[in-house]
């Protein structure tokens, strides 16, 4: 079975994408966190670019500009200054450990990976396998954002997640319309300007990101 | 018989090069990591200066010390002898190649590792067990994880032979395969923990609150240690031509193809320089982790080198 | 084999019988303890080669089936040697020589009754596995295996003076009983409902899969549980301590061999339609068993408990070989099932071979210095240099280090898992793969576990310098080892010959056999599948090593000087070194159970602050027993006592409870 190049490729920046993936699922601190997130956003460009030369679909090149700006460079730069604002320098805290938050993930890929195997035969792009690195994506960040403690990883997690979406649609179909693109865009946009508020207000309620604080706010 | 006469010089010029060479390698690396540092460092032949020292020197073996301690140095350099050699550095088809495939590899350096643990533990001092239970500790977890690590090249090229396996990536059509990405960083993080490097030892501290390879040496002297020190840039030459074997092996020549091999050695020496400039570089930039880090470092390499071998079977096959 | 008087079954029946006469004698010798000792046990060790050779012998030849008018009237007994069961008679034989001559020195302090008694039960108890293997029909099958979890039985209890071995004869015989009725209904379902229970007429019954299922989940647990599977595995740990080391010897070698046995003449021989989920059962519960078993060992001090763990362990890797020849078998891959099934029985036979050397040498050095907490050992090669290096041998041999034979096994097990990708489904695909990765984990654990076992037994100084009586191995405890670590080292170069001879078994019981390019391979050159796949070579790999040693050690000698002056250790410069300074073998699974906490239940206990004597100590308990067991037996107490209302003590009440029940079956036979 021959792939061509570009097929390849994109097969290439699913693995990587998956690889930061685990890495985000394994990283302590803060900063790596954000940083692995720019990273998993650059390698999504990347696909969506080669996607969108091979196939010549020009709508994709807008949202290639759209994701480039704002994951690679705005968002990562906002949490950056919340982190530097807020003075947190605190590693992530864990609910589980590692090795077991990256054993649960493993059997994450494996469901995943079953679960998009019939749906990736009935399409018939050349990037159809990487449906499941996409799905695969979505469990992990969702893994992340359950193990993680703090306000700022499961925002991270949150983002993850539309990343490993985004991917599912430019891999499976070849992107979604534009003007779905443009609206997520913004919604992820109005979501870290609302999150940033949150954590604001959380720290003012609370002296601290730590969400177990929010547990507080229940009635007994 | 031609091609096996060819063969058997070809497995016999490979591993007396990769032995005199394996020295100059540590050289390189400890003083691209002396630049790194602003420092003017010792000269890239250092390491063959101790190394001479040492051999002169008289050996003192301790007072109740057995067999075992005296000899483990002999042994742990075989060992690692043994291991240049079944790797694919210079051409394909080596000779002693099908005697030893990538699970005997891993069995050698298994060896080698049980074999300096044990002596460590045979004086019976404090620091003696210490070394052996961390590097018993460090090695349960990257010998597997360098196990899936080759296990996913073995499945790509379906032999797990590793000269079928550099054949197969370098003399073959050009592709790429997301599965190796994940092999490739499991493979790094391995190297790095496997040859006492940061973050998971220091090679140049005796401090003994983190020191794990040191530690099982303290007690050798002169002409063990020589043997040691030299053994230890073995495997550190043999890990680094794994890497290159496996994930660059473009250059390498075909068995028998005495025109390539200037080529293929300008190639090695090369790829040698760069991956050693890298090593350091990556030394450079990361700090070490505490010990009870360690596991946690090397159960990442593990699974995500189990992760590489799924890729492969999800993505490519 | 027309020139022989007498066929292989004959001798073995023969041999059998022997082996029935010599229990019979030692119990007749009460009084001449000698005896006992210089002729009944060698006598033995005699008759355990005559069942090795025959079993060997039976690896070439057609099955040979006999039937003895014995049993019950119109029931005789079948018996019937065929490859596989010569592939078990060879271990049995090999193993039980060792161990024979081995017990003449072992037993020498034990008084005249006692000796006796365990001579008598030694030798029925070997008898008995050899009826296993040689047994045909169901009936003589479950009266051997019985036979054999009685006689095994009294072994264990045989310091039955000291409480802890009664009750943990009790687990043992409790486990096999409860193996022994699965077993029973797993052969009541095979049968099919028309009454024959020889073999041959259970592969002729025709089985809906369902039911066909329904036996080998049976089969699978009553066997397991013999083998020490998890969650049964819980009588081996209690067992082997209790036991004498001979005993535990034979049988963590050979006894939950012959369940292994069971297992493969049932679901291969008597079902043989394999469905590839049995494979999925077999391969998850032989991963679990591996990755505890060895986990357990690792934590343990009681040397003897931590081989009978890794027992559990090595049982694990077994059943992932046997799984994963089932999955192939089941996907209509045979060729790759016999694959998986020659590394199970290969590695069945080197860890008989090697389990049998580490328990003798364990029982060496119990009887040399009476210890069996690793904390206490120390130095012991400075005392025992033969017991150092036939454990050595061993140690190597279970650590999976080339090239010994542990090694050459675990490889073929590692050539079948990548196989996977011939398998068609996605989940199997990517499961396989992840047993690999356990497979290897496990392997670097052992190694792990046994440099623990021979660095604080043997090396470092002795923790206990008062300690001044010991000794090296008897004459005959040098024998039985040296038996066993040859054949260590002779398995170990020459696999080829194993596994052609283990072609032939998997040849007569599933009708394939290995490929081509394996099976012409001449006797250099281990080939599993395809010489472009995979090929190995450990007389090759041996003489190099070693030849890289002689010449290392030659060019240094020859280039430098070899002065060498002795002095005390340096240890950094620190002046007062003492024994107590050295890890011990708490300290050197410390890392591991904090690691792994959440798979053990440790408890440890620190002194205070301004304890003048402080003392640390750390238990490791095998969660199953509170997890599982203790709740078993507290439902068991629960409904016991509920059905404890039926219990009047009134006799017409009774014979009330009889006329309801006659009246209820006849009703339901109507």
């Amino acid at each position: 079975m021959t792939i061509p190049l570009s097929g390849q490729l994109i097969n290439l920046s699913a693995a990587f994408l998956l690889l930061v993936g685990f890495a985000m699922l394994a990283q302590r601190r803060i900063l790596s966190l954000i940083n692995l997130f720019a990273m998993q956003s650059f390698v999504l460009v990347l696909s969506t670019l080669i996607v969108a030369i091979s196939t010549h679909q020009h709508h994709l090149y807008y949202s290639v500009g759209i994701t480039f700006v704002l994951k690679v460079i705005l968002i990562p730069w906002l949490l950056h200054r919340f982190i530097r604002k807020l003075n947190l320098k605190w590693d992530v805290e864990t609910h589980i450990a590692i090795p077991t938050t990256m054993l649960l993930g493993i059997v994450l890929v494996i469901f995943a990976f079953n679960l998009a195997q019939p749906i990736s035969q009935l399409s018939g792009t050349v990037t159809r396998h990487t449906l499941g690195i996409a799905i695969a994506g979505v469990l992990l960040a969702f893994l992340m954002m359950i193990t993680r403690r703090k306000a700022v990883s499961q925002v991270i997690g949150f983002l993850a997640m539309e990343n490993g979406l985004f991917f599912a649609a430019t891999s499976a179909t070849y992107g979604m319309p534009l003007v779905v693109e443009l609206g997520i865009a913004l919604d992820v946009l109005v979501a870290m300007v609302i999150f940033g508020i949150f954590f604001f207000h959380i720290r003012e309620a609370f002296d601290s990101l730590d969400l177990k604080h929010m547990e507080q706010l229940k009635e007994d | 018989m031609n091609t096996l006469v060819s063969g058997i010089l070809f497995q016999v010029l490979q591993s007396v090069l990769m032995v005199l060479l394996a020295p100059l390698l540590l050289g390189w690396v400890n003083q691209c990591r002396a630049w790194l540092q602003n420092k003017k460092g010792a000269g890239i032949f250092q390491p063959y200066r101790t190394l001479r020292k040492l051999f002169n020197k008289d050996a003192i073996l301790a007072n109740n010390a057995t067999v075992f301690f005296q000899r483990m140095p002999y042994v742990l350099f075989a060992c690692m002898w043994l291991a240049v050699g079944i790797v694919p550095v210079l051409a394909t088809g080596l000779p002693f190649s099908p005697a030893a495939d990538v699970i005997a590899l891993v069995g050698i350096f298994a060896l080698a590792r049980v074999f300096q643990a044990l002596a460590a533990m045979d004086i019976g001092t404090a620091f003696g067990g210490l070394g052996a239970r961390r590097e018993m500790l460090i090695g349960f977890l990257a010998e597997p994880a360098m196990l899936m690590t080759l296990f996913t090249a073995s499945l790509i090229s379906q032999s797990t032979s590793l000269v079928t396996i550099v054949d197969n990536f370098a003399h073959h059509p050009f592709a790429i395969y997301p599965s190796m990405a994940f092999a490739a960083a499991a493979f790094v993080m391995v190297m790095l923990a496997e040859n006492a490097r940061i973050p998971i030892d220091n090679p140049v501290t005796h401090l003994e609150l983190t020191m794990i390879h040191e530690a099982m040496i303290l007690e050798y002297s002169a002409r063990h240690l020589a043997l040691i020190e030299w053994a230890t840039s073995l495997k550190l030459t043999t890990y680094i031509c794994i890497g290159i074997a496996i994930f660059l092996p473009f250059g390498i020549a075909k068995a028998g193809d005495w025109m390539a091999l200037p080529l293929a050695i300008v190639a090695l020496l090369a790829k040698l320089a760069a991956a050693g400039a890298g090593l350091a570089l990556l030394e450079m930039v990361s700090a070490k982790i505490r010990i009870f880090r360690a596991p946690e470092f090397l159960s990442t390499a593990f699974l995500l080198a189990t992760l590489g071998m799924l890729t492969h079977f999800l993505l490519e096959v | 084999m027309a020139h022989s008087v007498f066929l292989p079954i004959e001798i073995a029946c023969l041999a059998l019988l022997a082996w029935i006469v010599l229990a019979f004698l030692g119990l007749a010798c009460i009084r001449q303890p000698r005896i006992i000792l210089n002729v009944i046990f060698p006598a033995g060790a005699a008759i355990s080669l005559v069942i090795a050779v025959v079993g060997f012998m039976a690896l070439t030849l057609q099955a040979q089936t006999i039937i003895l008018p014995l049993g019950l009237p119109n029931l005789p007994f079948h018996l019937r040697l065929d490859n596989l069961s010569g592939v078990f008679l060879t271990l049995l034989g090999g193993v039980s020589f060792a161990v024979s001559i081995f017990s003449c020195g072992y037993f020498r302090n034990y008084n005249g009754p006692k000796l006796a008694l365990v001579a008598l039960q030694y030798h029925t108890f070997l008898a008995s596995m050899a009826l296993v293997l040689l047994a045909d029909d169901a009936y003589l099958f479950m009266v051997a295996w019985g036979a054999m979890a009685v006689a095994s039985y009294f072994l264990v209890t045989t310091e039955h003076q000291v409480p802890q071995n009664r009750s943990a004869g009790f687990i043992y015989l409790l486990t096999a009983h409860l193996g022994a009725i699965a077993i029973l209904f797993s052969f009541g379902v095979i049968q099919g409902g028309h009454g024959e229970y020889t073999f041959d007429a259970l592969r002729q019954a025709p089985l809906t899969p369902l039911w066909s299922t329904v036996a080998f989940l049976l089969a699978f647990f009553g066997f397991g549980a013999k083998a020490g599977m998890l969650p049964l595995h819980i009588w081996l740990p209690e067992a082997h301590p209790a036991a004498p080391s001979p005993v535990s010897a034979l049988m963590s070698g050979v006894m939950i061999k012959t369940a292994i046995y069971g297992m493969i003449r049932v679901i291969y021989d008597l079902l043989g339609v394999i469905q590839w989920q049995w494979g999925m059962v077999v391969l998850t519960v032989g991963a679990a068993t591996a990755l505890f078993g060895i986990l357990f060992a690792l934590t343990q001090n009681d040397l003897k408990r931590l081989l009978a763990y890794s027992s559990v362990e090595n049982i694990g890797i077994i059943l992932i070989g046997l799984g994963l020849s089932m999955v192939f078998m089941g996907m209509g891959h045979p060729t790759l099932g016999v694959l998986g099934l020659i590394a199970a029985l290969y590695h069945t036979i080197n860890h008989g071979i090697y389990k049998a050397l580490l328990f003798l040498g364990a029982g060496a050095i119990l009887r040399s210095s009476g210890m069996r907490n690793l904390n206490q050992m120390g130095g012991f090669i400075r005392h025992m240099p033969k017991i150092a290096l036939f454990m050595l041998v061993g140690v190597l041999s279970i650590s999976a280090l080339p090239p010994l034979n542990g090694f050459a096994s675990e490889w073929l097990i590692f050539q079948t898992t990548l196989q996977a990708p011939a398998l068609q489904s996605g989940v199997l695909r990517s499961l396989v793969p992840v047993t690999a990765a356990i497979l290897a984990l496990v392997g670097a654990l052992t190694a792990t576990c046994f440099v623990k076992v021979f660095g604080i037994a043997f090396l470092g100084q002795m923790r206990n310098p008062d300690l001044k009586e010991i000794h090296d191995a008897r004459f005959t405890e040098t024998i039985g080892m040296a038996w066993l670590a040859i054949s260590c080292v002779v398995l170990g170069l020459l696999p080829v010959f194993v596994i052609h001879l283990l072609n032939n078994v998997s040849l007569s019981i599933t009708g394939f056999g290995l490929p081509s390019d394996a099976v012409d391979s001449n006797w250099i050159w281990l080939i599993p599948t395809s010489a472009a796949r995979a090929s190995y070579s450990p007389i090759i790999f041996f003489a190099v090593v070693i030849s890289a040693v002689l010449i290392t050690i030659f060019l240094v000698h020859r280039l430098y000087h070899g002065r060498l002056r002795r002095g005390p250790a340096w240890d950094c410069g620190y002046p007062e070194q003492t024994p107590r300074m050295q890890d011990s073998s708490d300290a050197f699974a410390q890392a591991i159970r904090r690691i792994f906490g959440p798979v053990f239940k440790a408890t440890r206990h620190f002194p205070s602050p301004d304890d003048t004597a402080p003392r640390f100590s750390v238990t490791v308990e095998d969660k199953h027993w509170a997890g599982l067991y203790l709740r078993i037996a507290r439902l068991t107490t629960f409904v016991s006592n509920q059905l404890g209302v039926v219990q009047q003590g009134r006799i017409h009440v009774y014979l009330l409870y009889s006329l309801v029940t006659l009246i209820a079956l006849l009703i339901f036979v109507q």
